[in-house]
């Protein structure tokens, strides 16, 4: 029994490691432009996508994942340069516009890599298992989640302790007061939906061994960020860490325990979250 | 001119015309539900292919394991559909904007992920077949397309007309005000709260009464009518036809419905196409179709007039 829930709690947090950096991105593209991007999970499947087809070529892991995050970071500073800003602080019809960009990207990707789900192979170094406390579990993993506690101490210490950091709080906070001041908010605005996008794309790369990348995925991730982002509170980088800690936990217990319902299982941490307090454990008003 | 398209003509339409048709009038009344919320409160629900699949799949568990008949399963997919958005409700009508949508986006993807993990009652992704289509008692049957298109003429055109007496009523205009600001109606002593779940409420009330038809019409339902792209297309419906004008919404699924079945005939990119038409909306047309007639039709006028004068 202790063993199961040590596995589980292991897999639940390796997902998390997966959630969070695509949530994280979600999160701060909300804080500084007040929305949401619909086409978030589309980046992390192109990223998965986008790292398969340069790992097959170059055989190197890592130049998939860093090729992954920069194409799709310029993809998303395309999308915010030349569609978003055309209706600046009007959320609904830039959500329109990052909608219909997701159902184009689900059909070039289904166009260019087809109908059939890939794995992303796993660096060798990485592969094999290892025991903690009489329980094998795979080394990959362990990495994942090192590797995402790593991208959340980078974006904390860049959002608290550097200038640009100061400046994109300072733009989250109140955006009208940050343009008075001088900061050039919109391109704050374009670099962290960049930066949001490469996020979410290298987190692609990172599920790649995982579970995989398939026609769907986007949709399905989608709908975990934005889960996450509602239990831990939108424009919170705390926020996003726990959310996704949670999501990835329930979620993984509820698919061993109750496998038909696994779905369901989300949903009700997330309604007891938004009875509570609806703007999420860390959120603001 | 819809009337003489609708009632007179269909008897000479070929055959495929009629499927298409009736296929038009069932999404057009979930179109309709939709606007009430999108249009009328102004809250952009991203899961409401959740209560149409919901009612669909209960007509089809009902007709193919207990051959129930059509009052029996009518009343009971609206009443789940109605039912779970009574306890959704809860949830979401507190939110707001951006807040409504993710949290409605996340519901219809449990209600999603439901019916596609669920194989024991749902049938997984394989769906549930062989839904036959209802015998009512009359002289005439449902599996002739041209009766059923009738059948389905007759419930639109009673949606419809409630959907139109609901939203002309006094508790409609208090939408229409919460839609334009809430805060405002607050202060005036409207429960803005309770205006919106009941809002809410009625719009899956309707999606789910389009639900059943769409049960019996396609003989068939899986989860891929209730996935994210399907509430998509119903928001792009609303959208694109124009959101608070009903007729709209109306318009918005007929072209829809047509372009999908006409294009998906020559090439398998529908989404594409959806996404594409969905960023032209936005960029050209953001207040609709209808809108964008009706200011073409005025705009004609003011010039005739200006013409006139001088």
């Amino acid at each position: 029994m202790s063993q199961f829930i040590l596995v589980q709690t292991l897999n639940g947090l390796s997902f998390a490691a997966l959630l969070f950096l695509l949530a994280s991105g979600l999160s701060l593209i909300y804080g500084v432009m007040k929305i949401v991007n619909i086409a978030h999970g589309s980046y992390f499947m192109l990223g998965a996508y986008i790292g398969l087809s340069v790992i097959l070529w170059t055989k190197n892991f890592f130049l998939g994942a860093i090729a992954a995050g920069l194409s799709i970071g310029f993809l998303g500073l395309i999308m915010e340069r030349g569609f978003l800003r055309k209706f600046p602080l009007q959320a609904l019809p830039q959500m329109m516009i990052t909608l219909g960009f997701a159902l184009v990207f689900r059909d070039l990707a289904f166009l260019i890599w087809g109908g059939d789900p890939y794995s992303l192979p796993c660096p060798e170094f990485l592969k094999g298992s290892t025991k903690i406390f009489d329980v094998v579990f795979p080394i990959y993993r362990l990495f994942v989640i090192g590797m995402a506690a790593l991208v959340a101490l980078c974006l904390w210490l860049f959002n608290e302790k550097t200038l640009v950091g100061a400046k994109l709080r300072a733009s989250v906070d109140d955006h009208e007061m940050a343009g008075g001041v001088g900061l050039n908010v919109p391109l704050i605005s374009g670099c962290m939906f960049g930066l949001g996008a490469a996020l979410a794309a290298f987190g692609g790369v990172m599920g790649g061994p995982i579970f995989g990348v398939y026609p769907g995925l986007d949709f399905e991730l989608l709908a975990l960020g934005f889960v996450v982002v509602i239990v831990g509170g939108r424009g919170s980088l705390k926020g996003s860490a726990v959310g996704a800690i949670l999501v990835g936990l329930v979620d993984n217990f509820g698919k061993a325990l109750f496998p038909e319902l696994s779905y369901f299982t989300l949903f009700a941490p997330m309604a007891i979250v938004v009875a509570v307090k609806p703007t999420g454990l860390f959120g603001r008003e | 001119m819809a009337f003489v398209v609708l009632v007179l003509l269909p008897p000479f339409y070929s055959s495929y015309w009629i499927t298409l048709v009736t296929q038009m009038l069932i999404y057009a009344v979930l179109a309709g539900s939709l606007d009430i919320l999108m249009g009328f409160t102004g809250l952009s629900s991203f899961g409401h292919a959740g209560f149409f699949g919901a009612s669909a799949y209960v007509v089809a568990i009902l007709t193919t394991r207990y051959q129930m008949g059509f009052f029996t399963c009518f009343v009971s997919g609206v009443a789940l559909a109605t039912g779970i958005s009574l306890i959704f409700g809860l949830l979401v009508a507190h939110a707001t904007g951006v807040y409504f949508l993710i949290i409605t986006l996340a519901l219809g993807m449990v209600l999603w992920g439901l019916a596609f993990r669920w194989v024991s009652m749902t049938g997984g992704d394989n769906g549930i077949a062989g839904i036959i289509r209802p015998d009512l008692g009359l002289p005439i049957s449902l599996k002739d397309p041209l009766t059923f298109y009738y059948f389905t003429l007759v419930f639109f055109i009673i949606c419809l007309a409630l959907i139109i007496i609901f939203v002309r009523s006094p508790f409609g205009h208090s939408l229409k005000g919460i839609r334009e600001s809430e805060s405002r109606m607050k202060v005036l002593g409207y429960h803005t709260w309770l205006h919106k779940y009941i809002s809410y409420v009625i719009a899956a009330f309707f999606g789910g009464a389009a639900g059943v038809f769409w049960a019996y019409y396609n003989g068939f339902v899986s989860p891929y009518d209730m996935e994210l792209t399907a509430s998509i297309e119903i928001i792009l419906m609303v959208i694109l036809g124009g959101p608070g004008t009903l007729i709209g919404p109306v318009l918005g699924a007929g072209i829809i419905i047509f372009l999908k079945n006409f294009i998906s005939a020559y090439t398998h990119r529908w989404l594409l196409i959806v996404g594409t038409i969905y960023i032209l909306t936005i960029l050209y047309a953001p207040q609709g179709l209808i809108n964008l007639i009706n200011d073409w039709l005025k705009g004609g006028e003011e010039k005739a007039e200006t013409e006139g004068v001088t």
